[in-house]
């Protein structure tokens, strides 16, 4: 079966936890295990959180999310037209984060890496970044 | 959206912090200054996370308990955490807290 979504919303962190859900919602036809479906929901708000505070750095913007799903394979794709990732490198390093005074970890693409079985990642300064995620969903069947 | 709970417990010189419901950027902001203000009034020097009823936390969560680490710390506590489900574990494990913190 495939199938496939495209949602946007405003870039405020009150909608975090609704691209969850909607990941989640999307994946639940392909039947996931409970850590498959947390494993995305992990990814996604990292992806989401990281337009919201650093790609729009918390002012106006939308966040474009997109969901393909083909042969028990998802594909999301997180897209903001902010300021875009100086050094996608440096910014994949665990614990490096452009905001420390505000608690941020620094562990967003960490974890999207780890949670995911791959991440792809296109910035260009003043035009955004778009942020690409696959895992294969039914390691129970 | 889940609501979230916090309640606040001092035993034995810690502030237990029970957090209920769903850790992530907007939710840490606000029990961040919870907590402070709680850890800040409560005379004790340790903390314990309890988060046997946490159902999300991305690394936003991780964010929170450094940030409280380095509070404690500098009186000479220790942070424990407790309860924490297998992919909470593996977002600490991730990010090196687990050599700082009690479990």
């Amino acid at each position: 079966m495939t199938n496939h979504i495209k949602v946007e919303f405003e870039a405020k962190e009150c909608n975090v936890g609704f691209a969850r859900l909607v990941a989640a919602g999307f994946i639940a036809p392909l039947d996931p295990t409970v850590d498959e479906a947390e494993d995305v929901k992990v990814a996604i708000s990292e992806a989401v959180t990281n337009s919201v505070v650093h790609g729009y750095e918390g002012g106006e913007g939308t966040v474009f999310m997109e969901a393909f799903s083909y042969d028990n394979t998802v594909m999301f794709s997180i897209r903001d037209a902010g300021c875009g990732i100086e050094d996608i490198q440096k910014a994949k390093e665990p614990l490096f984060t452009t905001k420390p005074d505000e608690e941020r970890s620094g562990l967003g693409f960490t974890v999207m890496e780890s949670f995911m079985d791959s991440l792809h990642i296109e910035s260009k300064m003043g035009e955004g970044t778009t942020v690409t995620m696959t895992k294969r969903i039914g390691s129970r069947h | 959206m889940k609501t979230l709970e916090v309640n606040f417990k001092a035993i034995d010189n810690a502030l237990v912090v029970k957090i209920r419901g769903e850790i992530d950027s907007q939710s840490a902001t606000r029990l961040r200054r919870k907590i402070d203000i709680e850890y800040d009034c409560a005379n004790v020097r340790n903390m314990v996370f309890d988060l046997s009823e946490v159902d999300f936390m991305d690394s936003s969560g991780i964010g929170l308990i450094i940030g409280r680490y380095k509070r404690v710390s500098a009186l000479g506590g220790v942070i424990k955490i407790k309860g924490a489900n297998k992919t909470v574990r593996r977002i600490i494990e991730l990010s090196g807290l687990g050599r700082i913190v009690k479990f």
